[in-house]
Parts: structure tokens; sequence; C-alpha cells
């Protein structure tokens, strides 16, 4: 059962602002994650600030100039079947497509997909970890088959996004109200690791909220896709999953992102395999180099080993499945 | 947007006792003036107390007492009495508790009753043709889709949903519509089956 807590309807994101200044106040987009964390008890709320009614932080729009708007509420099922999406950015719209189950994808929005809090069991459970401000991180000695083999450091979380990791190979902006007024920054600087703050995985301020995306327009010769791998077949969070987006020009990819999830506290850039492929051909050989490359420096666990070579066969994957347009 | 409960100066509209969250009228004041123009109104619900809430259910009107932490599920089952809803996880993974919502299928377990304000909600009960079966049921019932039947009320509205956005699925295309769905019986094969059978009884009818 969950604890008890008030309820703020919020009808502008003004509203929605005001209300997250008080203390125990929790935002509520989809509801999804949050439900979750206040039925484990990972926290509880004073209040909780429903933003699901306003209707200017929904829908998916081209922008004048080709890039597209996505609402912050605009729902994992709809991004996945978007036409704008599905046409100019594979990637985003099967990485959405892979998230949760169809019921989760119907009611989890965008916004709530980006910052929803980490599923270590231990964090789920009722562990005072190190982010939960304890002094102990529970997994590095204990189950940590699901947990990074990058960027851990007192916390050994991984980012659960699909969707993180293919806007950030897409180079989108994400769009921030606060207290202090409005920003916006690249998804990519949106998520943070343990050594920034342990005790939070998004650079969002108190009383932030996340308000839209943008997606620069494709650039001419883009080819993009999201390869995922899971252990439940029918619907899991990612043990390792690719985003790619590369710029294929006269035959050779002559830009490319390439961001890793499942791996890490946060989406992955790895900036060794988007080097490995610059320059030259999609083809067996560039993939390899790739995935050597994407895997450099990883530093697993006891239990978590495996997700390296997973890794390095996911993005051999990935770059072969983008070899022709 | 508020219809209902005391609209006060300040933009706020409080429903249920004064309880520890007064505080919050200092703040939703600011941008609201005394003018004419209606101000959107941040409305409050107490955590103590029950407020009122209005659902749309299966095509009815329903006005009841609710707090801020009751489940969709929960009020369905407890309050209004539709138990073909099922509580299985009770944490959004297995799917027993699956309605519509707006058409869209939903886990009624991970929502707020109060988040259903203003939607039409369906569950299994909503999908009857009158007093008979509604065409997925039947086709439940035809294909034996089922052994202790307790996932059958969401299989059967996740099936409903499916259809109702895509007529004329293929079988992958069902299987990913009730992958949200868990059978501990393991009834797969039949549901498959029985969601075919129901998009062609659909498409006839
Ligand atoms: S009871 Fe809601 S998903 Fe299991
Ligand atoms: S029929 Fe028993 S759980 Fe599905």
């Amino acid at each position: 059962m969950m604890g008890s807590f008030s309820y703020v309807r919020a009808g502008s994101v003004k509203q929605a602002v005001a209300a997250l200044a008080h203390d125990g106040a929790r935002l509520h987009a989809g509801g999804t994650d949050l439900l979750g964390c206040l039925r484990d008890r990972v926290f509880d709320a004073g209040s909780v600030v429903s933003i699901s009614g306003i209707e200017e932080l929904g829908g998916i729009a081209a922008l004048s100039g080709g890039s597209v708007r996505i609402g912050a509420l605009a729902t994992l099922a709809e991004i996945a079947s978007h036409p704008l999406i599905r046409e100019r950015y594979p990637v985003l719209a099967e990485a959405a497509a892979s998230a949760a189950s169809p019921q989760l994808r119907n009611q989890g929005t965008i916004g709530g997909n980006l910052c929803q809090r980490p599923r270590c069991w231990y964090f789920r459970g009722d562990f005072i970890c190190t982010r939960k401000g304890g002094s102990l991180c529970y997994a590095f000695d204990g189950e940590n088959r699901y947990h990074c083999i990058f960027g851990g450091d007192g916390c050994y979380i991984v980012h659960p996004s699909d969707a993180a990791p293919a806007l950030v190979a897409l180079d989108a902006q994400v769009s921030i109200a606060g207290p202090g007024g409005s920003r916006t920054i690249a998804v990519e600087d949106l998520h943070i690791l343990p050594k920034q703050d342990i005790r939070r995985e998004t650079s969002l301020e108190a009383g932030e909220i996340v308000t839209e995306i943008v997606v620069p327009p494709p650039r001419a010769g883009l080819r993009s896709t999201y390869r995922k791998v899971r252990e439940r077949g029918s619907w899991d969070f990612a043990l390792v999953s690719v985003a790619i987006a590369a710029v294929v020009a006269a035959g050779k990819v002559s830009a490319a992102r390439v961001v890793l999830g499942g791996v890490a506290p946060k989406p992955w850039r790895s900036i060794a395999a988007e080097a490995a492929l610059i320059g030259h051909a999609i083809d067996e050989s560039a993939a390899m180099r790739a995935a050597a490359g994407a895997v450099e420096g990883a530093q697993p666990l006891a239990q978590n080993a495996y997700k390296v070579p997973l890794l390095r066969g996911a993005l051999e994957e990935a770059v072969m499945s983008l070899a022709r347009p | 947007m508020s219809t209902h409960g005391d609209d006060e100066k300040g933009g706020v509209s409080r429903r249920g006792f004064l309880g520890g969250v007064a505080g919050f009228i200092g703040v939703t004041a600011v941008g609201s003036t005394a003018e004419a123009t209606p101000v959107p109104k941040a409305e409050i619900y107490e955590a103590s107390g029950l407020s009122k809430l209005t659902l749309q259910v299966n095509g009815r009107t329903h006005s009841l007492l609710v707090e801020p932490r009751w489940t969709l599920l929960y009020v369905l089952r407890d309050r209004l009495g539709l138990t073909g809803t099922k509580p299985g996880c009770e944490r959004g993974e297995c799917g027993a508790c699956t309605v519509l919502f707006d058409g869209v299928t939903r886990y009624s377990c991970m929502t707020l009753a109060l988040e259903a304000e203003g939607h039409e909600i369906t569950t299994i009960e909503g999908i009857m043709a009158g007093e008979a079966l509604g065409p997925v049921q039947q086709s439940f019932a035809d294909e034996d889709a089922f052994q202790c039947g307790y996932c059958t009320p969401g299989q059967i509205v996740a099936v409903e949903g499916l259809l109702r956005q895509n007529a004329s699925p293929s079988i992958d295309e069902v299987r990913e519509g009730v992958s949200g769905n868990l059978c501990r019986c393991g009834a797969y094969g039949h549901i498959f089956k029985a969601a075919m059978r129901a998009a062609a009884m659909k498409q006839v009818s």
C-alpha cells in the first residue's frame, strides 16, 4: 500500500513548478514509475503533482526548419507509431517500441521515461544504499548481474531508458522549466554519473520539469537503428542496447553517434566506436572494430562479465543492419 | 476546468478537508488575478480525508469519495463492485488489471483513480454485447483460451484494445498486443487463436 499523499492537478507548467517547491512533492506524468516507487516505498510523497492534463505538454509535430518537437507527455506508444518519427528517426521509433509492455507504453511518457528511477533491486528494495543516502552499494559485492560495466563509482546502476540512448544518438535537445525559468540542454547532458551526484540520475534541479524534446532535422544520408538484447522476449529492460545514428555519404560514414544502453548509469556514448566507423564503409571489419572500441575500458563486476561479449555482438549486428539504407 | 469544488481566490480550488498542505494556496496564487478572465486552477485533493471524484465507467457516471492514493483498480473493484478486473501483481507486470482508458489499454493498478477523471473507462463488464458475450469474450470461450481463468479478463481487454487499433492483426501483432499480459497457466497458444478468431468475428459483424 502506498503511503498517503495529497494530489495536485496542475493546470499549467507554472502551477506545477510552484507546487513542486514544497517538501516531499513528486511529479506525476504517466505515473508508471512514480507509483512503482511509492508502492515499493523507495520514497514517500507528501504531495503528488500531476501534469497529465496539461495539453501544451503533449503532441508530436514538425517544426519549421525540419526538426520535430515531442512534448514531454507524448507517450512511448505515440512515439513508436508516429509517421514522422518512424520515417525520419527509426532509432527512436524502434527504441520506444521496445520499451516495456503495450499497456505501459500507452501510459508512460517520454519525459517520465527520461527521468525514471533506476531498477537496481537494492535501490527498489529495503536497502539504504548510497543512492538513498546510505554508505554502501549493496550491488557491488552482491547480486550484480544486471548492473553496469562502465561509469560505476560508489553506485553501479544502469540507466533503464531505451529512448534516452536513441535521443542522445540523434543529438536531441531537452527543454526544462523550473523556478528560475526555462532552459534547454542536450539530452546528452541530462543524465549524470554517480561521481557527479550519487543521489540523482539527472541534472534536473529541485522543482524542474522536462517540458519538451526537440530532435534536429535528419541529415541527408542518415541511417539509424536500435538493437536491444533482453532476457525475456515479451518485455524486459535491456541487458545491453545499442543506438546508432550514422550519416553515410558516397559510400562512407561521414558522421556517427553510437550510444549504449544497459551498461552504464547513463546513456553511454562510445567515442571509440564512433571513430572506428567514421571515414569507412559499413562492412564487417568496421563493425568488428567499432565493437572492439565499444568495450574498451569495460570494468565488469563479479556477475556481469557476460555483458562485454553481448555488447560486442549487439553492436556488430546494429552496425551491419545499417549497411544498406 | 473544474466544474465542482469550491473555487477560492488565488486560482486554487480545494476539495475535502483543509489539511497539512495549506501552504499551497499562497504558492499557486502566483500568476492569478482577480479579473473575470478564468485562470486555470490547480486543484488540490487533501491527503487526509475523502474527496469527490466523478468517473465514467462503461458508459455510466459514478460519483464517489476517494483518497488520492487509491488506484483505479481498487476503486473499480472495491468501491464500484466491478470485480471482473483482477488484481495480480499490483505493480504493472502481469496485466490482470488491464482496462481501456479512452479506448486504449492500461494497467489500472498503476493508475491513480483521480487520474481517470474526465476519461472514459471500459472494463471487462463493459465489453458485453448487451446480455450476450462480446465477440472477444465469445472467442475466448470458443477457443478454450484459459485454464484457471484468472488472467482472462485482462487478456480479453488487451485483445479488445488491440482490435480497436488494428482490426486485422497478424499473429505476430497479436503476440505483441498481449505481451503485457501474463498467463500463469500458459494458455498462450489458445489466447492467440482466440484473438485471431475475435478479429474475424468482429469483421463479419
Ligand atoms: S495487477 Fe496490474 S499489472 Fe499486475
Ligand atoms: S488461465 Fe490461469 S492464469 Fe491464464
